[in-house]
Order: C-alpha cells, then sequence, then structure tokens
C-alpha cells in the first residue's frame, strides 16, 4: 500500500485558494449588517455633528446657516477661547480620575469580602447591586434630598452627632459640591466595579491558593504577588469602561447641581450651548472636541495597557 | 526522618461519611501510595495530611507531634497538585523561589536550591519561561521542583500523573522514583487510581473503599506491600482491584474441606484450592477468584470456547465459555494463534485459586503458597 500525496498545497506566492476567497466573502456577509446598523446610528450623526459644528446653525432653525468653517473652534469666540468650557474640562477629568481611583479601590473591597463564603452570599451580592440598579435621575433626586441643607437626613444625623455646628449645603456650596457629587457616584456606581473583580477573583484558580497555603505564604503576600496580578486585566478593563462612563457624565450633575459652575461637566456644558443658548453650531462643537477627547484617553489607555500585558 | 501516624482519622461531608477510622502509620523515608476507585477518598485523606482540610474526628501526628491544629505551612510538608497549580504570571524560577522568599533565606540559598532542583529536573533552560510556555510534563516537572526546594520532611503528591499522555507518564514515574531514592529520608505519601503506578512506586499501598454512605465501616481495605496485596488480599475488594486484568470470581459450594484445601463445586466441574478452610463445613457458598494470568491453558480437565479476544501483541487475553460458571473466565494466552470459536483446555492450579467466604472476606492461602510469592 503506498500512502496518497497531499494534493491540497498551500497556494503559492500569497495567492488565496477559491476556498480561502468564497470564507473571506461569508466574512463579510455576516459582519456587514451589524456594521450598516453601527454607520446609521453611530456614524450618520456623528457626521452631522461635525457638520454642523463648521456653520452658526441655531437650534432654533438649523436650515438657515453659513458655513463659519473652523470658527466655532479656534474663533475669537470659539470654545477653545471659552474659559468655562476649559473649566468644564478640567472639572470632568477631575471627576472621571476621582470617582473611577476610588470605586475601583472600594469595588475591589467589596469584592474580596463578597468572595468570601458566607451563607448569606447570595443575598449580599443581591443587595450590593440595588445602588447600580436604581436609575441614576431617580437615586440623584434622592440624594439630593438627603443632602438638603434644611431637611436632609445627613445634615439632621451629623448635627445631632455632634459633627457638625450648622447644617451644610452639601451642592449649593461651590467648595462642597465637587466632592458631593464624587462620593454619590462613587456610591452608585461601586457595585459595578465590585461585580466585575469579583468576576475576576471567582477566575484565580483555587489551588494556587492552596498551593500558597501549603508554602506558608503570608495572607498579604498572597494578595499582592498572586490575586492583584491575576486580576489586573480584568480591573483594567473594568476601569476603562468607568472612565469612559466618567467622562461622559452628565445625568448625575444635571440633577444635583444643574447651574453650578465649580461641577460643571463637558456634556453638561454642551447641553447647556445647544439647548439653553440654542447654539446648535457652536454646541456642535463642543460636543465634537468632547468626542475626540474620549476617543485620545481611550486610545492611551487601551496602547498602555496592551503594553503592560505584552511586558507581563 | 518523621514519620507520619493517623489514629481513628473520620471525615465526613455534610452527613456524610467519607473517610472512617483510619489508623495507619507511614514510616521514615516510605513511598506510601493511597489507591482505591472514585470517591473513596483518597485525595482527601492527603489534604488532611497537608491540612488543606480538616479531620472531623482523630488525631494526626507528623514526627510524634499532633498537627491537626498545626497550619499547612508548619507541618513541614511540600503538595505536588493533580493541577499543578503553579502561578500563571511568574516564571518558572519564581514559582519555585516564590515559597523560599517567606522563609527567611538568603538570596543566594535560595537560588542555589532553585538551581539545583532545576538541575535535577532538567528545567534550567526553561527557567525564565511562564507556566503558559511550557508543555504538560514541564509544568509537573516544575511543580516537582517547587516542592522539592522547600527540602520537607513529607512531599505530598496528589494524582501528579493523571493529565499526563501515557508515555510521559511512564517516563514521570522512572523519575518519581529516582527522587525518592535520591531524597532518601523524606517520606511521600502518593494519592493514584492507576494500579501501575501504585505497585511500582509503593513501599506500602493502602487501598480504601469507597463508604457510600455505609456506617460503621473502616475506609482501608488493606494496607500492605504491593505483592501483598496482589498474592495475599484479604478480602474480594481488594482481590477485584488489584490486577489488571480483574480477577475472574464464579460461586462455588464445598464440597470437602481437607487437610491440603479445600475441595469445591463449581458449575459441573471441581476445583481443589490450596487455603485454610478451618470453619467451613461442606454444602457453604464460597466464591472462587483466580486471576487470568493464573489459569494454566494447553491440557488439563476442563473445556472452554474463546467467544472474544483481545491481542496486546506480546500476549493475548480470552474470554473463555466454560462448565465453570454462566460469566466468562479471561485467561492469558501466551501463544499465537488462537482465534473465536476455538476449544481451549485448561486447569485451575490449586495453588492460585483464592476462596472467599460469604462475607466476601478471604480465606488464609496455605503457607506453601507465602513462599512461592
Amino acid at each position: 500500500m503506498s500512502s496518497p500525496t497531499l494534493t491540497a498545497t498551500l497556494p503559492a506566492g500569497g495567492a488565496l485558494s477559491s476556498l480561502q476567497r468564497s470564507r473571506q466573502r461569508m466574512a463579510w456577509l455576516l459582519v456587514l449588517p451589524s456594521l450598516l446598523v453601527l454607520l446609521a446610528i453611530a456614524g450618520l450623526p456623528l457626521a452631522r455633528t461635525f457638520f454642523l459644528s463648521l456653520t452658526d446653525a441655531q437650534l432654533s432653525d438649523l436650515s438657515a446657516r453659513q458655513f463659519v468653517g473652523l470658527a466655532n473652534y479656534i474663533g475669537d469666540a470659539g470654545v477653545l477661547a471659552d474659559p468655562q468650557w476649559w473649566q468644564a474640562v478640567r472639572n470632568t477629568l477631575w471627576f472621571a480620575l476621582l470617582s473611577v481611583s476610588l470605586e475601583t479601590v472600594f469595588g475591589l473591597g467589596v469584592a474580596l469580602m463578597l468572595n468570601h463564603p458566607s451563607p448569606l452570599k447570595a443575598l449580599l451580592r443581591a443587595a450590593v447591586l440595588v445602588p447600580w440598579a436604581i436609575p441614576t435621575v431617580v437615586s440623584a433626586k434622592m440624594w439630593t434630598w438627603m443632602l438638603h441643607d434644611q431637611f436632609g437626613v445627613i445634615n439632621a444625623m451629623l448635627l445631632s452627632a455632634g459633627l457638625i455646628d450648622a447644617p451644610l449645603a452639601w451642592t449649593a456650596d461651590p467648595d462642597l459640591a465637587f466632592t458631593t457629587i464624587v462620593l454619590v457616584d462613587v456610591w452608585k456606581t461601586t457595585p459595578f466595579m465590585a461585580l466585575l473583580i469579583l468576576a475576576a477573583l471567582q477566575m484565580v484558580p483555587g489551588d494556587c491558593y492552596e498551593a500558597a497555603r501549603v508554602d506558608g505564604v503570608p495572607t498579604w503576600s498572597v494578595f499582592v504577588n498572586i490575586t492583584l496580578p491575576l486580576i489586573t486585566p480584568a480591573v483594567l478593563v473594568a476601569m476603562i469602561f468607568r472612565t469612559l462612563d466618567a467622562l461622559r457624565v452628565f445625568d448625575l450633575i444635571y440633577v444635583m447641581t444643574s447651574n453650578s459652575r465649580t461641577t460643571k461637566s463637558m456634556s453638561v456644558y454642551v447641553r447647556e450651548q445647544l439647548i439653553d443658548f440654542q447654539l446648535a453650531g457652536y454646541g456642535s462643537a463642543a460636543a465634537t472636541l468632547l468626542f475626540l477627547l474620549i476617543a485620545l484617553i481611550t486610545l492611551c489607555y487601551m496602547a498602555l495597557a496592551r503594553r503592560r500585558m505584552e511586558g507581563h | 526522618m518523621s514519620e507520619i501516624r493517623l489514629q481513628g482519622i473520620h471525615k465526613r461531608f455534610g452527613g456524610n461519611p467519607i473517610l472512617a477510622d483510619i489508623n495507619l502509620t507511614i514510616a521514615p523515608g516510605e513511598f506510601c501510595v493511597f489507591i482505591g476507585p472514585s470517591g473513596c477518598g483518597k485525595s482527601t485523606l492527603l489534604r488532611l495530611i497537608a491540612g488543606l482540610d480538616d479531620a472531623s474526628g482523630g488525631e494526626l501526628y507528623i514526627d510524634g507531634r499532633c498537627v491537626n491544629e498545626v497550619p499547612p505551612a508548619q507541618r513541614d510538608v511540600a503538595m505536588v497538585f493533580q493541577s499543578y497549580a503553579l502561578y500563571p504570571h511568574m516564571t518558572v524560577y519564581d514559582n519555585m523561589a516564590f515559597g523560599l522568599r517567606h522563609l527567611k533565606l538568603g538570596k543566594t540559598e535560595i537560588e542555589r536550591r532553585v538551581r539545583s532542583a532545576a538541575e535535577s529536573l532538567h528545567l534550567t533552560a526553561l527557567l525564565d519561561r511562564k507556566p503558559g510556555a511550557l508543555s504538560g510534563g514541564q509544568r509537573q516537572r516544575v511543580a516537582i521542583g517547587r516542592a522539592i526546594v522547600r527540602q520537607p520532611k513529607v512531599f505530598l503528591f496528589d494524582e501528579p500523573l493523571s493529565n499526563l499522555d501515557a508515555s510521559l507518564r511512564v517516563k514521570t514515574r522512572v523519575e518519581i522514583a529516582r527522587l525518592h531514592r535520591a531524597l532518601g529520608s523524606a517520606s511521600m505519601v502518593y494519592v493514584t487510581h492507576d494500579q501501575v503506578e501504585a505497585m511500582t512506586l509503593a513501599d506500602k499501598i493502602v487501598l480504601l473503599k469507597p463508604l457510600a454512605g455505609q456506617e460503621g465501616v473502616p475506609s482501608i481495605a488493606q494496607v500492605g506491600h504491593p505483592l501483598e496485596l496482589y498474592h495475599h488480599p484479604k478480602n474480594r475488594f481488594v482481590a477485584g482491584f488489584i490486577g489488571s486484568p480483574g480477577m475472574n470470581f464464579f460461586p462455588a459450594g464445598v464440597s470437602m474441606a481437607r487437610s491440603d484445601g479445600l475441595q469445591c463445586q463449581a458449575g459441573s466441574a471441581t476445583v481443589l484450592a490450596e487455603v485454610n478452610a478451618a470453619g467451613l463445613v461442606a454444602g457453604s457458598a464460597v466464591t472462587l477468584g483466580i486471576r487470568p494470568e493464573h489459569v494454566q491453558v494447553g491440557e488439563g480437565s476442563l473445556l472452554g470456547r474463546i467467544t472474544h479476544l483481545e491481542h496486546l501483541g506480546e500476549h493475548s487475553y480470552a474470554y473463555l465459555d466454560s462448565d465453570l460458571s454462566p460469566a466468562p473466565l479471561v485467561v492469558k494466552l501466551t501463544a499465537q494463534g488462537a482465534v473465536i470459536g476455538d476449544s481451549l483446555r485448561f486447569t485451575l492450579p490449586a495453588d492460585r485459586v483464592h476462596v472467599f467466604d460469604a462475607a466476601d472476606e478471604a480465606l488464609p492461602r496455605l503457607a506453601a503458597n507465602l513462599a512461592a510469592a
């Protein structure tokens, strides 16, 4: 018996075989519907916003517009010349940095506690999710009332405990408002972080912990040298999600401190220009800048994360 | 030098008994293998010794010290896990060195131990790799290396070869035996479900049987040297578990107890067994057993027809329909050329036949046999 020669040879010079070509066609066909949907719901609005940002359109009549080039961006009255815009950028970046860091730390703590076997585990997991499940507008209103300077329960508690002498204007006081916003956001989104980190913790193979136990590795060292490195990739992904969310923050700030300059985020600034001042062109320019900034930060973050992964 | 002594150890999960009444001494430097079918609690017993699980009762001594309340790290044991349990984000070097860094050893001492372990396990070229870039056999060696560098009194192996392919398993088995000789003074406790591993590695085999929810039965079916379990199984469970293919069993009735053994009637055949038949009377029901490799084929008074053949190259196993029992009798054939449908003559040598009483306990085989064993 002679062995049959292999007839399926590789295509010479990189040319694709007809099978490979038809597979490639099929692949494109399969992704085409999602590409079309993405183009319709993300690409078109983005293009339209960018187009409007090059005009002086008013919201009341979008058709009466004149092309003004980049004046809305870099003109004397452009977005980049407005100190309020830069204040909003600073606010947003600070907000994102503070809230995401705090959420990560608290989320990690909560996740570590939830990861411990307990008869109440399922109940605790559900309970922790409650702040995340409540719509932001509802929880923002709830906190606004709890933090009310005259009738709020927080001031009442702090007063009766003797921690403060006079009621604090949590959302109105320019020195306090920003901190308040960050804390409420941390309250709301820590569960999200906790759940993602908990999922990562449960992926860490249990026998690694047992090996460390037999080897007499102290608990703290196990956490730093085994747990943390193994959950870092998942935590980084969770942080990207949260950072993107935080950079777009709108509802919480709009509901709790809509007119305060000290807490105004980029999204709130954009809405103010577009709706309150009816400046469709100028507002679109701000919206485009917001988009570019978030895209830039995302790209940097992903490049860094990838470098880190490869470095490992 | 460290002796491991288990006294009346038992373990329950929920309400179910997993291990019952374990009394066992593992001598210093001994290679002790826990073996048994799935669910017999052999891994649990190992984890009890490691300190990863707590016994529900009884005492565990290592080196004469009761360690029931001692955390794993202070028992001076090292464990090799079935899944290897390597730290995926650390290099081979760090995997081995990580545990040592908490022992207040000098950097040079750690380096020396890791290098020498890597040397003896042929891992030197792989020290900078991560576990993900290693083959199964290499990971296994790293796991063993991580245990060696700690220089423990006791090595615990939890089915260390079960994730390797067959040829690598044989190689690593030889490596482990070599390691045991090299480490002389350290005791090894080794869990496996593979009886070839047990027979080839062990100084002492501990055969455990599943309790299956039963109360009042001890877990240990028999403890002894591999050949002792092979030649003198205490009961039918041990006889059936040790040996591959398994021992043939068939029901029989006692026709006469003689001074040189027991004469039984199995089917329409008469079988003689050289066992101490004290206490058995004519007419008692017994079970006879004989290993496939002990049936003498070629001539004799018994006749069987081949219904199935398994060729293993060097020898074959034939399944025979015979007068002995309705179930087929498996016999080992060293001669080539048999085909299905052939008839074979065979005998059951009296000094090779095992007899089990109604309670499945083995009757002691006569002294003459012991020498043969």
